[in-house]
């Protein structure tokens, strides 16, 4: 998806999407990079086997569609302004994932490197803590919980 | 004077209610807060909500105090954790 029709900005290309299907990193890469650049950033995230003690085996991530979209890319823009950064690409997966799947990517193209670490930290720590996107792990055990919710999915049936 | 909204709930919230989403009668002027004390109210799994989650209203972060309009979309997000 493209921002140039109506965002300010016109000189940035920010791309930003939620995806069901598997995660490309090269994808992700080819959707940053231009002449201008001298540097380019790929950060993925992965679906670890462990989480706070627990073994896990599988995890189910979930968005609200439709503002997630909008908060990628209101994040990516963000960086893009602060870093005067030519390219973003943020990509986050929904659905079921098993371990060693990546779930997140963030690519970042600019002429300098420090731009582009910088860029990219920031749009994966503003995703962490404001992208509308939640994930159900499953344990060994069995059990399932819903990450960082107060409300402990094993007393649910209560 | 009341009014509909349509209510979305996600992952830990939609489970406690049962339901992925809902049309909610609010008398006009309602806020988000309002919305989630009418819920709250409710017998079924909605009574454990908490009393101040985080909302969105029309797809964008908004504030429990934030007045409701007739056909918004109001969502009512757990803690994300995404990444």
């Amino acid at each position: 998806m493209s921002w140039h029709c109506c965002r300010p900005w016109r000189e940035a290309d920010v791309r930003a999407w939620i995806t069901p299907e598997p995660i490309d990193p090269v994808d992700v890469l080819d959707a940053v990079g231009s002449d201008a650049d001298g540097a380019a950033v790929l950060f993925l995230g992965t679906v670890r086997n462990e989480n706070d003690g627990r073994t896990v085996s599988g995890l189910r991530y979930e968005a609200y569609l439709e503002m997630a979209e909008n908060v990628l890319a209101e994040i990516a823009a963000e960086a893009e302004s602060r870093w005067s950064t030519d390219r973003i690409a943020a990509v986050h997966r929904v659905g079921e994932l098993a371990i060693g799947d990546v779930s997140v990517a963030v690519a970042v193209s600019t002429a300098h490197r420090a731009e582009a670490f910088d860029a990219a930290r920031y749009v994966i720590e503003q995703l962490k803590v404001r992208l509308p996107v939640w994930k159900h792990e499953h344990y060994v055990t069995g059990e399932t919980a819903w990450v960082g919710s107060e409300i402990p999915a094993s007393s649910m049936d209560v | 004077m009341s009014m509909q909204i349509r209510l979305m709930l996600f992952a830990l919230y939609r489970d406690l209610a049962g339901v992925e989403e809902m049309t909610l009668d609010l008398p006009v002027g309602a806020t988000a807060r309002d919305a989630v004390s009418v819920l709250r109210g409710r017998s079924s799994g909605l009574g454990r909500l908490p009393a101040a989650p985080v909302v969105a209203r029309n797809r964008v972060y908004a504030g429990l105090d934030d007045r409701l309009e007739e056909g918004d979309e109001l969502a009512l997000l757990p803690p994300v954790a995404g990444g």
